[in-house]
């Protein structure tokens, strides 16, 4: 049986109530954290287990801490990123409403690291019901003592707030949650200043995914050492991966970082394979935001090493032959899946939810779902294709916030390992103009020859 | 002080100096394009992305590059940093990206459009545009709206600088438009059923780049290399005062205010001025006004013509028409 360290409790009835989770060791980390250590050796800890945001970038944890500005006599503020869009990501969402206790016990374990007096959860839009059982949770702690003036006894005072969204993708992006949560139009800011200078109102803020922040109650539980065992080398501890495609058992699992990427997709605990006996063809591991990769370089790097579910080995051989670990939004593709089909899908997605500000993303994402849908629809031509990895090219890192990337990586990773597909749809129009095409006649290249 | 190299030309320039300031003291090539941002206007830039830099050296503490090109409009310099504009492949690349970004939805409609001949757009596109367009899609349209009841919005010719709403902030006291939806659908325009009527409302049209907003008592009235920029002023207890007017003869079709030679405004003049002046006689002439950005408007170098040959031009000219012998001066010898 794998270790849980966050779903732990999931399948315990009433662990969203107060009392159920209290008594399974609930709020022992704040008790711990309030009580035994100061705000600097919480940090310490942190920085110690190595804990990586798992919102997407993967940044260490600790050091986004510590480089929030402690000497400014502004207020201090924790926002924890629950605006969880990402297509084929919903791990926070499962968090947030099996045990919402645990994230509230990581938000005031980290307020309190931070000197943050004040936090707030900024929930999506479409996350309605979660803000009622996360409000319901919060009146909860407020009623016994962990939340309010003088938490525990100690001189420590904490209020936290739910904001929910008004249902837009790029409010997942730090700044443009901030401005959103600020009653503002949700465009991203020009960095710098970075949040950790000026954030919220101007002062000093710490922006963190819910999964972040609730492994953060783990880390204080069982101390860095412990939590750093888990894991394999910088990839420390767990991660939540939502497994969702053409597998016999989509769901949210918790891994232990380094399980190899074949174990995931065929082990009967996990993912428990590609349904209907049917070939694997494509993974997309992190969020449609991350390179596609095709079957044989998921589960082997270039090198030929088995590829494990960590940072460093799904990032191996950069984007020519590698992907990242992003926010763990495994998406499964069998052989009948279309690439183009489904990269069509991805791009309608950006060029819906691009905010416009700036201007390769507001025009570049458009420009690529429409040459997408042409070929898609049997009105290709040849030269689309080359001028989908331009267009792609120009608006990687010239935008201002990730979103323009996150567009052109589905891009270029589908054109590099797929192209055939996409000939082949320019060559036979008359074959692809029924959506389920690929259904019918499989197509699977030879460079992605299923395992 | 902090020292910095753009393009090989070394510049000392004060602390907290963005790249495109620092480029624009050297001037002349390397001074990056800019569409979005103002200078007289806090906050804006880091929009349009045209002015996209590569920085080679960050400092001379920490000589790494940074791994993405940047806006030179908002990215301060320190002091040893090494940026290329022109001389980088990269970024002249980059640029081409984004001007071809901003015409595919661009109307291209300059034949009819105000803006056309002191276009920022166009411009930009005659210097890094493609000649032709890869995009063969539908472009996306709107309908022609007045916000308030000089001005006129286009909004189908907009690039979405926010210029005119960083007006709004710092200039006027309440702003009553902004941006609308999002992506390539996002649209400026106003509250419901509000206008934009405020006193400084009209260096919206002074600030947008293109042919969005313009002025409804001047649309159609003259193409602008056909006025003759004239400085003059006028004691206003408003504003300045200084302003050029865009005359044809006598009449004055058009008051604005002085851009400098990156077009932009630095002494913002009021409505009164811009749209119930348009008397010579309300005016102090200062003399003509030389327009360095948008060449096609100076073209004919008037303020360098001598008044008196042209008339005698004229009268010959004249006189050739009404079927009368030339005079003996100007026939061939």
């Amino acid at each position: 049986m794998p270790k849980k360290v966050l779903l732990e409790h999931e399948n315990v009835p009433g662990i969203n109530r107060f009392d159920v989770y209290r008594k399974h060791g609930g709020y022992a980390s704040v008790e711990k954290a309030l009580k035994t250590m100061t705000p600097d050796q919480l940090t310490e800890e942190v920085k110690e287990s190595g804990l990586r945001g798992r919102g997407g970038a993967g940044f260490p944890t600790g050091l986004k801490w510590s480089f929030l500005d402690r000497k400014s006599d502004k207020p201090r503020y924790l926002v924890c990123n629950a605006d969880e869009s990402e297509p084929g990501t919903f791990k926070d969402r499962y968090l947030m409403e099996k045990i919402p206790h645990l994230l509230i016990e990581g938000m005031i374990a980290s307020s309190y690291a931070l000197g943050a007096k004040t936090s707030y959860i900024y929930v999506r839009g479409e996350y309605m019901y979660i803000v009622k059982i996360l409000e319901k949770a919060i009146d909860e702690a407020y009623a016994a003592g962990f939340l309010g003036k003088n938490i525990l006894g100690t001189d420590f005072s904490h209020d936290l707030y739910v904001q929910p969204g008004a249902g837009a993708y790029i409010c997942g992006e730090e700044t443009a949650l901030l401005e959103s949560l600020e009653g503002k139009r949700g465009n991203p800011r020009l960095k710098p200043p970075f949040p950790a200078i000026a954030g919220l109102y101007a002062c000093p803020t710490v922006v963190n995914n819910v999964e972040s922040i609730a492994s953060v109650v783990s880390i204080i539980n069982m101390t860095a050492d412990k939590y750093n065992d888990m894991g394999i080398g910088k990839s420390t501890g767990t991660k939540l991966i939502s497994a969702s495609g053409h597998i016999n058992k989509p769901g949210v699992y918790e891994i232990e970082l380094g399980l190899p990427v074949e174990e995931f997709i065929y082990s009967d605990e996990y993912c428990g394979g590609i349904w209907k006996g049917r070939k694997l063809k494509a993974v997309v591991a992190g969020g449609s935001s991350v390179p596609i990769l095709p079957a044989n370089l998921i589960l082997k790097n270039a090198k030929g090493e088995p590829r494990l579910m960590t940072y460093e080995s799904l990032a191996d051989g950069g984007f020519a032959t590698g992907t990242m670990l992003g926010s763990g939004g495994f998406i499964v593709m069998d052989e009948t899946a279309c690439i183009v089909r489904n990269l069509w899908t991805f791009e309608r997605f950006y060029h819906h939810e691009s905010c416009g500000q700036c201007s390769p993303c507001r025009e570049g994402t458009g420009w690529m779902e429409k040459v997408l849908h042409r070929l898609e629809h049997g009105h290709g031509r040849m030269e689309d294709i080359d001028l989908l990895v331009d267009v792609a090219k120009k608006i990687e890192g010239n935008t201002i916030c990730p979103l323009g990337d996150a567009a052109a990586w589905p891009v270029a990773s589908a054109i590099r390992h797929f192209r055939e597909e996409f000939e082949y749809h320019v060559k036979y129009p008359e074959k692809v103009k029924n959506p389920k095409h690929f259904e019918i006649e499989p197509l699977v290249s030879a460079a992605a020859v299923a395992v | 002080m902090a020292k910095v190299t753009i393009d090989g030309v070394e510049v000392e320039v004060p602390d907290g100096t963005t790249i495109l300031n620092a480029a624009r003291q050297i001037g002349g090539d390397v001074v990056p394009p800019a569409m979005c941002y103002y200078t007289s206007l806090k906050e804006t830039g880091g929009k349009c992305r045209v002015c996209l830099v590569k920085v080679t050296q960050g400092s001379t503490k920490d000589p790494r590059p940074l791994p993405k090109l940047v806006a030179s409009c908002r990215t301060p310099v320190m002091d040893g940093m090494i940026v290329q504009n022109i001389t980088s492949p990269e970024v002249l690349e980059a640029r081409k990206g984004v001007v071809e970004f901003l015409l595919i939805n661009h109307p291209l409609d300059c034949p009819i459009c105000d803006q056309a001949g002191e276009c920022d757009l166009q411009n930009l596109a005659y210097e890094h545009g493609a000649a032709a367009t890869r995009y063969e899609e539908e472009r996306r349209t709107f309908e022609k709206i007045d916000i308030g009841d000089k001005i006129k919005l286009h909004m189908t010719r907009c690039i979405l600088c926010y210029r005119c709403t960083f007006v709004a902030d710092q200039l006027t006291d309440n702003r009553c438009h902004g941006v609308l939806n999002r992506g390539d659908a996002s649209e400026i325009s106003t509250y419901i059923e509000k206008a934009v009527d405020n006193d400084f409302s009209g260096n919206m049209i002074d600030v947008c780049p293109v042919g969005a907003l313009t002025d409804k008592t001047f649309r159609f009235k003259s193409r602008v290399w056909f006025t003759k920029p004239i400085d003059a002023h006028r004691n206003c207890t408003k504003c300045s005062g200084n302003v050029v007017l865009w005359t044809k003869g006598e009449e004055v079709l058009r008051v604005s205010a002085r851009k400098d030679q990156y077009g932009e405004v630095k002494e913002f003049i009021c409505n009164e001025c811009r749209y119930d002046h348009k008397n010579m006689g309300d005016w102090v002439v200062e003399g003509p006004r030389h327009i360095d950005r948008n060449s096609v408007i100076s073209q004919n170098h008037y303020e360098k013509i001598d008044l008196k040959k042209l008339q005698l031009e004229v009268d010959r000219q004249l006189t050739f028409q009404k079927g009368k012998q030339l005079p003996q001066s100007n026939s061939p010898s």
